[in-house]
């Protein structure tokens, strides 16, 4: 912090008046303004849960709370013909070994770019920020053609694979960011006590680099759990499918009566782990997102 | 950029390391640096190539042959271009391109002024910021495809958004009201993020500036065009930059809420359909380079047209840039 004695009273000095400021008409906009705010987020969220307890007979009424509240949509779910259970173990798979694998890589990466100088660095910069800029839509068939002559089709490489490369120049972005943050000082001593330089890393810098690193593994597995453009394409079974596609296909199957109590529940099951992660790790998240700037 | 990072005063660890023939690393040493970096980057570079660079050059290669029902692709030079551009399926494109542009634009537009409002209330708000927070995450942590589901479930002709509106559109049935439906839905699921970036930025602007402002009579319109905007600029910039280039290759919504029914085809759905629906792999390849460059052309005019550096905070700028 660069902030100088003088500004830090200043500083505390606001803090001091705006706390003891009593309630203008303007402090009651901005609470109306977080109030609608904090709605419009929620209210689909809500809207999709309630939607989820309702029975068949109630489900076309607009009742802002169901009369009989009743599970029957998510024993549809996962019973029957849709075995959601088996879509979540395989977005659980893929998203917890793209998370890992990329997480591996983009450390590599990250140290490389933030700490060491080396001719054509740049230039990897430029690949790897240029690569987050191209449309998905731009490999999906070469890619759909390649996982086939690899026989890979239906199988969890042909998502995590594409998804590391996905997930790569966001992870490398925010990592590098965290990384010169670092006091690099402290790796360069260890050194100098005797430590070789992947003891050095790993002894003192990755346990101060854990928050960051944390941080860019959660933005990462959000990515892998919400990607669709790839998996619709080359995962093509129940075996295979991941909770996006699943979610989609037993939505689009039957053009005459859409399956939307049991299309609830199934968004439900897909969001509740995402609140509790959001809820744990908000401030972590929001912090991530300014460091990479983007998605 | 680089004139920067030797400013006094700032303890710069890279300065000692780009100086030639600095005092800390000798010759040997930059070497043993060199192919460190070589080998820590090769996963990277793999993963990019063979993912990226790989399918990317193949379906440029695919794009200049034809299409046969029966036999080997024959060479045919820019013909699949041509066919999009103003052959026979010109419509379909430019239906599909001026959907593209048209939801690009008026999403980043929407999302931008909202996000800018929802941040300056954030940035008031100081009881239960962690809930708020929370909150405005939760529509960017979920999937598109559930965003997308859960839309077509309340744009029912029956559903909750006619309920509350008291009229009886049929969303998805004519194709004003499907295109309005995809653009609520992505405003919605991308606004509070937008927010998020600019609040971040918001809260770099130090509160000094807003108090001597105050007591040389500013007004509060003045302090925030002359004090918010040109500092929140850089976030706003980012966020724009990004939802662009995001908004442009948009999929997964448009897929599952309309399938593009009603001429509400985006140019990434075009590819699909073209290259799995109807295997035509040279014309989809063709459909895809336009995208490809398409989108990279955006991305150069707006970071020319900003003009602000970006990537600041990532490139050689060591230090100079940083917060």
């Amino acid at each position: 912090m660069s902030t100088t004695a003088t500004a830090g009273q200043g500083a505390a000095g606001t803090r001091n008046t705006r706390s003891r400021r009593p309630l203008t008409w303007e402090s009651w906009v901005i609470a109306g303004g977080i109030l609608l705010l904090v709605l419009y987020c929620l209210a689909p969220f809500y809207w999709m849960f309630v939607s989820s307890i309702k029975g068949p007979g109630e489900i076309a009424s607009n009742s802002l709370w169901p009369a009989d509240p009743t599970l029957v949509n998510y024993r549809g779910v996962f019973g029957g013909e849709n075995h959601f259970g088996y879509a979540v173990r395989n977005s659980l798979i893929i998203a917890v070994a793209t998370t890992t694998l990329a997480m591996v890589i983009a450390v590599f990466s990250a140290y490389a770019l933030a700490r060491l100088r080396f001719r054509g660095r740049n230039l990897v910069l430029g690949l790897v920020l240029a690569s987050s800029m191209f449309p998905g839509v731009a490999i999906v068939t070469p890619l759909y053609q390649l996982f086939s002559d690899w026989g890979w089709i239906d199988q969890y490489q042909a998502m995590v694979l594409p998804n590391i490369s996905f997930a790569l120049p966001l992870a490398i972005f925010v990592l590098t960011t965290f990384f010169r943050e670092m006091p690099w000082e402290l790796e360069e001593a260890a050194r100098v006590d005797g430590c070789g330089p992947v003891g050095a890393f790993a002894r003192v810098i990755l346990p101060l680099a854990t928050p960051g690193v944390a941080t860019t593994a959660l933005l990462v597995f959000f990515a892998a759990w919400n990607e669709y453009l790839i998996s619709s394409v080359v995962s093509i079974t129940l075996a295979s499918n991941p909770v996006t596609v699943a979610l989609a296909k037993f939505a689009g199957d039957t053009e005459f009566q859409q399956p939307f109590g049991s299309q609830m529940a199934a968004g439900v099951v897909v969001t509740l782990p995402l609140v509790v992660l959001v809820l744990l790790f908000q401030r972590r998240i929001v912090r991530g997102l300014s460091a990479g700037g983007f998605r | 950029m680089t004139a920067r990072s030797s400013t006094p005063g700032r303890v710069d660890p890279g300065a000692a390391v780009t100086r030639r023939g600095g005092p800390r690393r000798g010759r040997g040493e930059r070497a043993v640096e060199r192919g460190l970096a070589f080998w820590l980057l090769l996963p990277t570079l793999a993963a990019l190539g063979i993912i990226v660079a790989y399918p990317v050059g193949r379906a440029v290669v695919r794009s200049l042959f034809d299409d046969p029902i029966h036999g080997a692709p024959a060479f045919v030079g820019f013909a699949n271009y041509a066919e999009a551009l103003w052959g026979f399926e010109r419509l379909d494109f430019w239906n599909a391109f001026g959907n593209t542009v048209l939801f690009t634009v008026v999403t980043v537009a929407v999302e931008t002024l909202l996000g800018l409002v929802m941040a300056l209330v954030m940035h008031r708000a100081f009881r239960g910021r962690g809930i708020v927070r929370a909150a405005v995450l939760l529509p960017w942590a979920l999937p598109t495809a559930v965003s997308a589901v859960m839309w077509g479930w309340m744009l029912q002709p029956g559903g909750i958004v006619n309920a509350l509106l008291g009229t009886e559109i049929v969303w998805g049935g004519a194709e004003w009201p499907a295109k309005w439906s995809i653009m609520f839905a992505e405003i919605w699921k991308t606004s509070p993020f937008v927010a998020l970036l600019i609040l971040a930025g918001l809260q770099t602007i130090p509160p000094h500036l807003y108090e001597a402002a105050a007591i040389d009579g500013a007004s509060a319109w003045r302090r925030f065009t002359s004090i918010t905007l040109p500092l929140v600029k850089p976030a706003l910039v980012v966020a724009v930059l990004f939802r662009t280039l995001d908004a442009l290759r948009m999929y997964d919504l448009p897929q599952i809420l309309t399938g593009g029914a009603n001429n509400t085809n985006t140019l990434s759905m075009l590819v699909i359909q073209a290259a799995t629906r109807e295997l035509k792999q040279g014309y989809g390849g063709a459909l895809s380079t336009i995208t490809f460059l398409f989108v990279f052309l955006c991305a150069f005019l707006l970071i020319k047209a900003i003009g602000a550096n970006v990537f600041a905070g990532f490139g050689q700028a060591e230090g100079g840039a940083r917060r």
